[in-house]
Formats: C-alpha cells, sequence, structure tokens
C-alpha cells in the first residue's frame, strides 16, 4: 500500500449517472499485477472512484480513517484495503475483488498484492481472469517483478494484456519515456507469444487517462484504461474451443435421468452424437435441459442438463466431448506446477489431483525442472518451493482425459490436495504451458 | 442461427464459425454468467458433500440462492433442507414468506432460535437490544447438531470491505472461525471443500454478485420477496439516522418520536437494527432505477451494527458469523 500516495483534491463523488440498466451487458474479469510503490491500490481506487462505484458512505469511511492516519485528504488505496490486519501493517497479503459496473460492461477485478513473494495470488488471481493490467512506475520502467507478472499472466493463459505506465507526471508526462518502455514491454512480450498487449500512460494519483483521458498527454491519442476495458472482446475463446462437459452430477427423477454440468468450452446441440471420456463410449445427445425449458443448443459457461441416448454407465468425473475432438487420455503426464504451500513438492509424494470434476490419487514421479520466471530457464530442481513455478511428471491412479492448458484453460487445470490436511498444495497446467517463441530472446 | 459441423475430420479450428456467424445468441449476459456459476457452485457442493445446508433468511441473497438450487437440481427436487436463524425479532411479513416459500417448494427446515437460547440463560440479551451478533452460538450449535458439513450462505464480496477476499468456499474450523491467512487458493472452477471431521465449510454461490445484479436477476426471473423489499407505509421513528420500526423487541425509547413514513427495506435482519430507507419503489423495477443512482450502500443504509466499528464484520465474521 503506497501510504505516502495523497490525494487532496478528491471530493466525493456526484450521484452516479442512471446506469443503462440493459440486463445484456457482458462480464470481464480481469487481475491488476505491480510492484510495491508502483501505486497499484492507488489505481484500483482511481478506477473505481472515477467510475463512480464507490459510494458515499464508503468514501465517508475512507476520509475518516485517512484523517485518523494524519493524511491531509484521503487516500484512494484506503479504497481497496480488506483487512484490519493488513490494514495496521500497511500489507496486502491476498487476492481481494472488486466490482463495478458501467453502462457497458460489469466488471470483476481480482487485486492481487505484488511482493515477490506473492506469486501464488497472482496466479490465482490471473486463473480466472480474461485481462491482466501491469502497473510500471514510469521512474523505474520495466523491472525484474514486471517480467515476471508478464510471463505468469502469459503462462496462465491470460489473453490481453495492458502494461498501465504510472506515475507519469512524476516525469514530467515525457513522451520519449512512455515510448521506451512501450517498447522494451512490447518485446518482452512478443517472446512469450502475447500479441494482445496495450500500453497506456497514466497518472493513477492524478487521474490521467485511468477513466477521463489526460490534457497533460496530447501526444497519446490511444484509449484511456477504462476505455480499453470496456472495448476488449470477452468471452470468446471458451466457446471457440472443442466442446468440454465435465459432469457434475447425475440428477434423477421419476422417468429421469440427467447429467448435470457446466460447459467449460465450446458448443453442444441435441443430436450430436459424442463421446464419453475417458472410457470412450460413444453415444448421442437426446435433450439439452434447463429449469426454464429444453433448448437446442448450449455454449461455455453455461449450466445444463443433458439426455443421452443410451442407457450406459456415465457419472461425475466423466467428459462429454465430440468425436475426432477428444482429449487426451493419460495415466502419466507431464505438468508445469505453481507450488502453493509452504511444504515443499518433491519426487514421490501422494498427493490427491482434482481435474475438472473427477478426483483421483496421484504420485509425483519426479520434478524435471524450476522454471526461472524472469529468464524462463530451466533449472535443475529436486522440489518445488512455495511460489516457486516448475515441471513435474505426475502418475495418477485411473485414466484421465485431459487437454494441454495451452489448448484449454479448463480441461488443462488441476489442483494437487494433500491427502491428510486437505489443503490445496499446487495449482497445476497440463503440458508445457509456456512456450516460448522460437528463435525468441528475452531482451 | 449457423448449424456448428463438429463432426467434420481435420480439426475444429477451421470448422468452428466466427463469432459474427454464429450471432449474439453465443454471448453470454452478464446474469446468465452469474447464474452458471452459481449453479455450477451449488452441484459442486452436493456431489462432494454428505449434509450441505441453505441459509435461509428471507432476504432476497437467500431467495436468489434458493431459487438457483431449484434450477440446479431440476426436475428433482432441491437435496438438501434450509435453516435460518431466528432472532425472534421477525417481520411478520418475512415469517409467512418463509413458510409460505418451505411449503411451496417441498422442503425441510431447520429453525435455530435466538429466543429458545435466551430463555434457556445460554445467551444474554444485550443492553442495546440488539440480536444480530447473538446469532452466531445458535447458527453453529444447529450446524453441529445436524452435522451439516456445508452451509449456503448469500454473503457478497461487494458487501462489505473484510468480504471482498471471502473464499467461495470457506473453511470454519470446529469452532466456526475464519482464519484468513488460513483459506485455500481458488483458482479456476476447482473448489477444494476438504475439512476435519467438526469443521465445516460455508460456500458463497452468490460471491460475484453485487446489489444491483441481484435485483436485475430477480426482476428478469420474476422471483418473489417479502412485501417489506416494496415500498409501502410503516410506523417508524429515528435512530443513529436509520428508520427503525416500532415493536416488542424494545424500541422506540422515550425520546425517541414514531411518525408514520413511505418505506422500503434493503436488507432483511433483526428488527432492531434493520433499518428502512424512504422509498416509493413499488416495484422491482423502481427499486432496480433506485438502486442504480444510489450513493450510499447497501449495508451502510441499513445494518446499525456494522457501523460500531470501522473492522466490525471482520470480528464477527472470524467468530463465525455468516
Amino acid at each position: 500500500m503506497e501510504t505516502s500516495e495523497v490525494n487532496a483534491t478528491l471530493t466525493a463523488p456526484a450521484p452516479a449517472e442512471p446506469l443503462r440498466l440493459d440486463r445484456d451487458i457482458d462480464m470481464l474479469r480481469f487481475a491488476t499485477a505491480g510492484s510495491v510503490d508502483d501505486g497499484k491500490s492507488t489505481l484500483v481506487g482511481r478506477l473505481l472512484h472515477d467510475s463512480k462505484s464507490v459510494l458515499s458512505d464508503t468514501l465517508e469511511a475512507v476520509e475518516r480513517a485517512s484523517r485518523d492516519r494524519g493524511a491531509d485528504g484521503v487516500e484512494l488505496a484506503l479504497l481497496t484495503d480488506g483487512l484490519r490486519a493488513e490494514r495496521e501493517q500497511g500489507i496486502t497479503i491476498d487476492v481481494a475483488y472488486r466490482y463495478f459496473t458501467t453502462t457497458r460492461r460489469k466488471f470483476v477485478l481480482a487485486d492481487t498484492p505484488g511482493h515477490v513473494q506473492y506469486t501464488r495470488n497472482m496466479v490465482t488471481g490471473a486463473s480466472t481472469a480474461e485481462l491482466v493490467v501491469i502497473l510500471v512506475d514510469a521512474r523505474k520502467g520495466v523491472v525484474e517483478q514486471t517480467r515476471r507478472h508478464l510471463a505468469v499472466a502469459a503462462l496462465l493463459g491470460v489473453r490481453h494484456l495492458v502494461l498501465a505506465v504510472n506515475k507519469m507526471d512524476l516525469v514530467g508526462f515525457d513522451e520519449s519515456t512512455f515510448t521506451a518502455i512501450a517498447a522494451e514491454f512490447a518485446s518482452a512480450a512478443e517472446v512469450l507469444g502475447v500479441t494482445d498487449h496495450m500500453v497506456i500512460p497514466v497518472s493513477a494519483q492524478l487521474g490521467d487517462n485511468v477513466v477521463d483521458a489526460s490534457t497533460s498527454m496530447p501526444w497519446y491519442d490511444g484509449p484511456t484504461l477504462l476505455d480499453h476495458l470496456e472495448a476488449v472482446p470477452v468471452g470468446i475463446d471458451a466457446w471457440m474451443q472443442p466442446a468440454r462437459l465435465p459432469i457434475q452430477l447425475v440428477v434423477r427423477a421419476a422417468d429421469y435421468r440427467g447429467y448435470a454440468g457446466q460447459l467449460a468450452s465450446g458448443v453442444i446441440e441435441r443430436g450430436d452424437v459424442v463421446v464419453v471420456m475417458p472410457a470412450g463410449v460413444t453415444t448421442t445427445i437426446v435433450g439439452i435441459d434447463t429449469f426454464d425449458g429444453e433448448v437446442a443448443l448450449a455454449h461455455a459457461p453455461q449450466s445444463v442438463t443433458v439426455r443421452l441416448a443410451d442407457d450406459i454407465d456415465v457419472g461425475r468425473g466423466d467428459l462429454i466431448v465430440h468425436p475426432r475432438q477428444e482429449p487426451r487420455v493419460v495415466r502419466e503426464f507431464n505438468a508445469t506446477i505453481c507450488q502453493l504451500s509452504d511444504r515443499p513438492m518433491q519426487a514421490g509424494d501422494r498427493v490427491t489431483i482434482k481435474h475438472t470434476t473427477k478426483v483421483l490419487k496421484a504420485i509425483v514421479d519426479s520434478v524435471n525442472y524450476r522454471l526461472d520466471i524472469e529468464t524462463l530457464g530451466h533449472e535443475g530442481a529436486d522440489s518445488l518451493a512455495l511460489n516457486e513455478i516448475g515441471n513435474v511428471t505426475l502418475r495418477v491412479a485411473g485414466p484421465l482425459a485431459v487437454d494441454d492448458y495451452i489448448d484449454d484453460r479448463l480441461t488443462g487445470s488441476f489442483l494437487l490436495i494433500d491427502e491428510h490436511d486437505g489443503q490445496t498444495l499446487a495449482a497445476g497446467l497440463v503440458g508445457d504451458a509456456i512456450r516460448v517463441k522460437p528463435g525468441g530472446e528475452r531482451p | 442461427m449457423n448449424s456448428v459441423d463438429k463432426s467434420r475430420p481435420g480439426g475444429y479450428a477451421d470448422t468452428v464459425p466466427t463469432a459474427g456467424e454464429l450471432g449474439p445468441a453465443l454471448h453470454l449476459p452478464h446474469l446468465e454468467v452469474l447464474e452458471s456459476e452459481g449453479i455450477h457452485i451449488i452441484r459442486e457442493v452436493v456431489a462432494e458433500f454428505e449434509r450441505p445446508v441453505l441459509l435461509f433468511s428471507g432476504g432476497k441473497d437467500s431467495v436468489v440462492m434458493l431459487h438457483l438450487a431449484r434450477k440446479a437440481f431440476w426436475p428433482a427436487p432441491v437435496p438438501f433442507p434450509l435453516m435460518h436463524v431466528d432472532t425472534g425479532h421477525n417481520f411478520p411479513e418475512v415469517m409467512a414468506y418463509r413458510d409460505e416459500v418451505v411449503q411451496r417448494f417441498g422442503l425441510r427446515l431447520v429453525v435455530a432460535s435466538v429466543q429458545e437460547y435466551i430463555d434457556n440463560g445460554k445467551l444474554r440479551e444485550r443492553s442495546d437490544g440488539t440480536r444480530n451478533p447473538l446469532q452466531t452460538v445458535p447458527l453453529l450449535d444447529g450446524i453441529v447438531s445436524n452435522k451439516f458439513d456445508a452451509v449456503f450462505g448469500g454473503g457478497r464480496r461487494d458487501e462489505e470491505k473484510a468480504r471482498a477476499k471471502e473464499r467461495i468456499f470457506s473453511l470454519r474450523d470446529e469452532f466456526g472461525q475464519w482464519d484468513p491467512r488460513r483459506q485455500r487458493p481458488e483458482l479456476w472452477n476447482l473448489y477444494n471443500g476438504r475439512h476435519r471431521p467438526g469443521e465445516h465449510v460455508r460456500v458463497f454461490p452468490l460471491s460475484n454478485w453485487t446489489e444491483l445484479d441481484v435485483w436485475q436477476y430477480i426482476e428478469r426471473e420474476s422471483i418473489d420477496l417479502p412485501s417489506i423489499y416494496l415500498s409501502h407505509e410503516r410506523d417508524v421513528f429515528k435512530r443513529d439516522g436509520m428508520w427503525l420500526t416500532a415493536g416488542e423487541w424494545g424500541g422506540p425509547r422515550e425520546t425517541e418520536a414514531i411518525e408514520r413514513r413511505v418505506v422500503r427495506y434493503r436488507t432483511v435482519g433483526d428488527m432492531s437494527c434493520t433499518g428502512a430507507v424512504e422509498s416509493t419503489a413499488a416495484d422491482v423495477a423502481d427499486v432496480i432505477a433506485e438502486i442504480a443512482v444510489s450513493t450510499i450502500t447497501e449495508r451502510g443504509a441499513t445494518r446499525a451494527d456494522d457501523k460500531l466499528s470501522e473492522a466490525a464484520m471482520e470480528d464477527r465474521k472470524r467468530e463465525g458469523y455468516f
């Protein structure tokens, strides 16, 4: 938290303009990442404040707290501080979720702290995000921490990246400073195969280019941060991919037997010939049911119940797919994992794997390497400690139908769980989740 | 809409039509994204836990949760009971609504009564007459005595700062306590509900909903609510800037004058500390219009107990509150 950043000009927001009461706005999930003192809390506070998402009693509470701390005005960062333990210690200890709605979109923001030891939080926040905003301080430019955030976002398959070059006011709104940082970021992103990235010069402190366009940087004619957040396409990937319907449970009623689940990706239609994995049994979807009636077609991320033509053995943990688009069925596979627990992962560890709706026992056969997230180099390793990312070989107690994470986020991801105390040990991505561009070198 | 030829050999990449070809039907509005997520969460709990229960106060969030549960298992009935933590200071309209819903959908209701605990001497009435903080003990006892291992709550992360870091699956120890540092990271849509005997997991299917989302969904689904959510005339008196309803719970004090006002409630809770707001919103559409321009958050407008201290909610959550 940037306690030194005090905004003396902040006033209570005018009553929000009436939102367009259209229920058909869409939803963007995004995450923020920044190093300590990049002004991330201030940026998020500014985004919430200027988009009129902060209601007056919240603002009053923050004003009161700011005064109690001896600040001159309102500390925007206090808008996003959650727990008293954090406020007392002046730290942010975990992912916090924020919500705001504009006339065009509902936003779910995973606000992740920037400390180097909190990789696990960024992995968590990025896992559900379609876009990540990475912050840098214009005075410092792209630092190792920026590369780390960029790599984690790329690793987690985040499609759209934004670099917010903050504190432009402290470099005199200088265009050449910005251009140099933008170029460095673009080449780093390109190496990681991230093609959709946007670099925006902002001052979270003064509000330039966060919600309202800056008047101090006439040389910049791109979108403000909020403009960009409102324009990025959402939800496209999920249904452009092959159909994947993990079965959660069987719904039984009089003369009724249906298989309930949420489509992880793709489109299914009534009449489709499908294969139930991992058994590989072929059948036909004869009905797609919802509480509101039968539908002819369903797509990700809808929750549905399907009826099948044949009386076959289908249950929780099975995956319904289309023929010729089957996932791999494996009993042993390589995966990239991020260690989330302070207990290290090593060869021989017995764990429980949770993959879609399937739970199996598994053994860590080997730890293959540790990923240096800054250089993307592979280092020899016997174990992976908290916040480390590396590659392991897993052996599972039964057949598992998996996709590579790079091809499907939900059928390519899994958790490793401690069989004894139940804690979540690691987040896993099937396959080499990051593919450095051939011939690419880190600048 | 074009049909998708998924069976054509040669991979899917060149057979899947563009967004334009598929048309707007595949563009999922935010309320449907939230609904699908909520249904997924509720189904995960039923698949993985032995004895789930849904906390049902008759408040709009618990009503929406129940609606999602009915959708999740249709055409089968909701496969778990409801539990109401009854403070004894209830709005009669809400009690009537609760009983009617239980009857209509053929549900089982478990009641944990604060009044019973006071009558038994297990709990003592507070000097301010407020019973919200007294709900924790009957709630935890109700969970333990019924061996509930998963407890659905209607909490939303947008409600209050301490909730912004709450997990969808929130582990509680044997004492019902919530330790922010012991919560498990939640990635993708994978939930880890493992717990030791005696522990339970609070599950919040509406975590990602805002107050506006809830109201828009109520409108879209034509969900019935207790009548106190809509504008009506009521005898009220002012305390700490809020309109409270006179009643057997103890209000008003001698210095507090009763007035007839046109009000509605934004939340449903213990009568002694749930305030009404002045409003002429006669239907759900009016309420939505009001919320969209409101400058006071839901809890600030109507919950006296959250104003006690800046960290009031954090403290109560640690102790095992909802």
